[in-house]
């Protein structure tokens, strides 16, 4: 049980991170609203800006301080404009994403958020299950 | 100022969590999904705990008539679960299972500096972008 420990704290330190955006200024962290908020006409930009440049800076930061490997991403590319282009097409259209519905739309009880990550989840796991040929 | 620093420390120990819990790794996203194969279930804790927290913290806050830094809570007002929820839960799920990012990890993995990450991130864009040019017809 405890190699699952490292991915327990860094959902706490993902739901912390929440928290802490929903109590001092009262966002929802939701990060493809957040990326959407940045690219299009969206007004106080800044803070949204800041948030995205903080997203790698802080996966920067942890794995200098901790010398952890950086892990290979997927390089089959095809599978990665086709993913990219349907996560893109999914999150805009359905209001949201991992942080989003997952983390906190069901922190906050909220039904289409649970029924959008139960849905995610289903698809996701499916579509895995057919193509597993092609990913590794 | 207060406003840009949270966002700063926010999205920092975000992304902590995001490489600390593996979601940055397409390997262990997938083996997540993969439920019928090799199936990794590190990700479970991911959300689990990530979850645990969020159904504590935010019945606490959101108690509250405002936040600390401003004068409202910024929520979703959307009730109804329709089809684009559904459709869009499912497209999301499926790139998801494709590739092994969502946005988060994705964008929090351009530190690592492998150009197939700046890819899926650009064509993300392009799906996004697309869907707000149907939207608007």
């Amino acid at each position: 049980m405890i190699e699952y420990l490292p991915s327990s704290i860094g959902g706490l330190l993902i739901g912390l991170a929440a928290t802490l955006m929903l109590v001092s200024i009262g966002r929802i962290t939701g990060v493809s609203g957040i990326y959407w908020g940045v690219i299009s006409k969206q007004s106080d930009k800044l803070w949204r800006l800041i948030f995205v440049i903080g997203l790698p800076l802080g996966t920067f930061a942890f794995h200098w301080i901790s010398q952890i490997e950086v892990p290979t991403a997927n390089t089959f590319y095809l599978n990665a404009v086709l993913g990219g282009f349907i996560v893109g097409m999914g999150v805009k259209l359905g209001s949201g994403c991992t942080s989003g519905h997952g983390v906190c739309g069901i922190g906050r009880l909220s039904p289409r958020s649970l029924v959008a990550t139960l849905v995610f989840m289903l698809t996701g796991i499916v579509t895995v299950a057919l193509i597993k040929q092609t990913v590794f | 100022m207060m406003k840009s620093i949270l966002a700063l420390f926010c999205g920092m120990l975000f992304g902590v969590g995001l490489a600390l819990s593996g979601m940055t790794d397409t390997h262990k996203v997938i083996g997540f999904l993969d439920i019928f194969g090799n199936w990794m279930p590190d990700l479970i804790f991911v959300m689990g705990a990530a979850v645990i927290t969020t159904l504590l913290s935010f019945s606490i806050i959101l108690r509250r008539k405002f936040p600390l830094l401003d004068n409202k809570f910024y929520l979703p007002t959307e009730q109804k679960l329709d089809r684009k929820l559904i459709l869009g839960a499912a497209l999301f799920g499926i790139g998801w299972g494709v590739y092994g990012y969502c946005p988060g990890p994705a964008i929090a993995a351009l530190a690592y500096l492998q150009p197939v990450t700046i890819i899926f991130v650009l064509a993300m864009t392009a799906g996004m972008v697309f869907i707000n040019v149907l939207n608007n017809k």
